[in-house]
């Protein structure tokens, strides 16, 4: 295998980040039956808090300094705290109206999502195209001269990692213990995890503002490392969006939802590939408008919809035998949790 | 509070929002370091000094009318069409390839006028009719299909003028500006605004609610909105119905994007649709699905976007605040709606009987 090839195959993996994690949150929020619909803005609006921040306590409130008055370091834990507060801010509000006010989930999320990017793009004003810290690269030891996973995998950034173990660690949560079946209940069946003297609402606001903190987290990662500083329109622009499309692909389940963001990121790789060096097929160099290939990942956003809605991903089911089906079938159900976007009421 | 249903309790869920989220952007905008009455001056000079800024009010007004009014009728039909946004681009891009390819002698202009509107229509159709396909048999979410198709039409209108509509000598920003056979002609000097197209939002914004009201299928597309299950039960064919609301209101949107090529810019531009199908959404929403506040509603949208494109020359600030101040407006609208509900549900819970009463205070414990 060549060099260049893991090259790119880690830049996907790196430029998948902020996907995965924003789509790990929201997979988090919508297992316990509330879907944030704000992701867009969310990323947006936590993008610029957490640049702010971390700008602010690494060079001071003057926009034009160029002399580090804190470390980076301290500047990008900063920038991600506020980030977080941020993300689980917005997700409080879609908690608190939902939960107390009975209001429909997606209007109050749309709303959001529309008044955070304009938020962002107002209080940003100042400070979009200025430098600040950038999260460095940091090759795990030992891990990083595995022969083809090291140079992939571990040759990245903390980010990175973190979105690792949040995969891993949400599928044992979910999957492997108890309060994670009660995590699962309350986004499928409220009444029975009542029952059972589940506290539904409670855990919601929790699973609802967890979920909202890790959005932050993925709005930093974007204006604090994959990309950097601030911009008008804002360099993610329109990944909220697809954030909220690979969850439904990933069917709530966290490794599809990884290897869903990985793909839209390959795409985005080829596509990218093209438009700096252009495209030939069997040694004949095809010539086209290459603005078109923008419009790839939003054709594959149909595309994937497409697929789980009628139902091919579940009919690769019957193609694998039997003990193998049974172990795969909670990762190729696409079904989404039957009380999602619901309240929940006793009474 | 003692009655929160008429009178003094209703107002008060309605101007306390207003207060609240015009002195939240207040407090905006103390913290980027401005006046806040300075602006809101700014703001009011904006969109009313003369007859010239009025008209460019309802130059936003027209078009945004003309969404929010096909938004009421996809809302209604239970749809959330997100996807006006690229309706309204579809629609402006059909209407300028009109407007690029037709040159029509002067005795037969209007033709060519209604010749591009027409092809407006059709692209907005086209455009919503894809998301109401991929909804209705396909079984793909509208916010999500119409979310990827907005993002489409922009990448086509990109293209459009970096490719086929590129203007010899001229930059990528913008196709080559159309004859003046292709535009909406202007009311006069002091009111640049084309009064064809006052005329036909007056009477979008008085039929289609009349329409809704009055006829078998407005009965329809609302019973398909309320209880799409029990409507189809009753005969109603919801997938019809369903994909007709998603037709006339791309039809609407795409009079929007007409005008906004035909009148606005005269000529294409990618970014021609400018958030008025998202904001289309808002006003909606703010409306309670009452018709009648749909073009007041807009037009007070129209003024703050109006006033506001002259902050970045005026004042050095960004014109987001608009779009900050309609949206906090909103939702805390919204949020103080669920509040009323919430309130008048806890009395209604009070004056029931016993066992009512117990159930309320259960869900007092837990809710």
């Amino acid at each position: 295998m060549n060099v260049e090839f893991l090259n790119t195959l880690a830049s996907v993996v790196a430029n998948a980040t902020p996907l995965v994690i924003a789509s790990i949150g929201e997979t988090i929020t919508e297992r316990a039956g509330v879907i944030n619909l704000s992701l867009n803005g969310s990323l947006i609006v936590t993008a610029m808090a957490g640049f702010i921040a971390a700008r602010v306590i690494s060079f001071g409130v003057d926009v034009d300094a160029i002399d580090m008055i804190a470390s980076a370091e301290a500047g990008l834990i900063g920038g991600v705290l506020v980030a977080m507060l941020v993300g689980a801010l917005v997700a409080l509000i879609i908690a608190l109206s939902s939960i107390e006010l009975r209001l429909d989930q997606v209007t109050v999320g749309f709303i959001l999502t529309l008044l955070m990017a304009d938020l962002a793009q107002f209080l940003g004003q100042e400070y979009t195209r200025i430098p600040g810290p950038v999260v460095p690269k940091w090759p795990v030891p030992l891990l990083q001269d595995l022969p083809l996973l090291g140079p992939v995998f571990f040759q990245q950034n903390v980010l990175v990692y973190l979105s690792y173990i949040l995969v891993i660690g949400l599928w044992f949560w979910l999957f492997r213990t108890r309060p994670g079946m009660a995590h699962r209940a309350i986004g499928e069946r409220p009444e029975a995890a009542y029952a059972r003297g589940t506290n539904v609402n409670r855990l919601r606001y929790v699973y609802v503002v967890l979920g909202g903190a890790l959005v932050g987290v993925a709005g930093a990662a974007y204006s604090l490392h994959f990309k950097p500083g601030l911009s008008n329109p804002p360099a993610m622009q329109g990944d909220g969006w697809i954030a909220l499309a690979i969850v439904i692909f990933g069917g709530w389940h966290p490794f599809r939802v990884v290897l869903g963001a990985w793909l839209f990121a390959a795409l985005r790789a080829v596509s990218s590939d093209i438009q700096k060096n252009g495209l030939s097929v069997l040694g004949q160099t095809i010539e086209f408008n290459f603005v078109l290939l923008n419009g790839l990942p939003w054709l594959m956003l149909i595309v994937t919809l497409l697929l789980v809605s009628s139902g091919a991903i579940e009919r690769l089911l019957l193609l694998l035998p039997g003990p193998v089906q049974r172990r795969m079938r909670s990762v190729l159900r696409s079904d989404p949790p039957r009380a999602i976007g619901t309240t929940f009421e006793v009474d | 509070m003692r009655n929160l249903n008429s009178g003094p309790g209703r107002l008060a869920f309605v101007l306390l929002p207003v207060l609240l989220s015009l002195l939240l952007a207040a407090l905006l905008v103390l913290a980027v370091g401005r006046e806040p009455q300075e602006v809101l001056q700014k703001i009011w000079q904006g969109a009313f000094r003369n007859t010239r800024s009025f008209a460019g009010v309802l130059n936003f007004w027209i078009p945004l009318t003309l969404a929010s009014v096909g938004l009421y009728v996809t809302f209604r039909a239970g749809l959330w069409n997100i996807g006006i946004e690229g309706q309204i681009l579809a629609g402006a891009i059909f209407a300028s390839a009109g407007a690029l390819t037709f040159d029509f002698p002067p005795e037969f202009a209007p033709l060519q006028l209604l010749l591009q509107i027409l092809l407006g229509i059709l692209g907005g159709m086209v455009w919503a009719g894809i998301t109401g396909a991929l909804k209705i048999w396909l079984g793909v979410n509208e916010i999500f299909g119409g979310m990827a198709l907005n993002a489409l039409a922009g990448v086509w209108g990109i293209y459009l003028i970096s490719g086929p509509w590129y203007p010899e000598g001229g930059s990528a920003q913008q196709s080559r500006p159309f004859l003046e056979n292709a535009l909406y002609p202007p009311l006069s000097r002091e009111w640049p605004v084309g009064l064809l197209a006052i005329a036909m939002t007056a009477v979008a914004m008085v039929l289609v609610p009349l329409v809704m009201a009055r006829t078998r299928w407005g009965l329809q597309l609302k019973a398909t909105g309320s209880n799409p299950r029990s409507a189809l039960l009753l005969g109603v064919p919801t997938s019809r119905v369903a994909m007709s609301a998603f037709l006339v209101c791309g039809a609407l949107a795409g009079i929007a994007g007409s005008y906004r090529v035909m009148f606005t810019y005269g000529s294409f531009r990618p970014l021609v649709a400018g958030g008025i199908g998202f904001l289309g959404l808002l006003v909606v929403l703010l409306s309670t699905m009452k018709p009648l506040w749909i073009p007041l509603i807009a037009f007070v949208f129209s003024a703050i976007l109006a006033g506001s494109t002259r902050l970045r020359v005026s004042l050095q600030l960004d014109s987001s605040l608009a779009g900050v101040l309609q949206g906090t407006l909103v939702l805390v609208f919204i949020l103080f709606q669920g509040l009323r509900q919430r309130l008048e549900a806890r009395r209604g819970d009070q004056a029931g009987d016993a066992s009512q009463a117990s159930a309320s205070s259960q869900s007092g414990l837990t809710g």
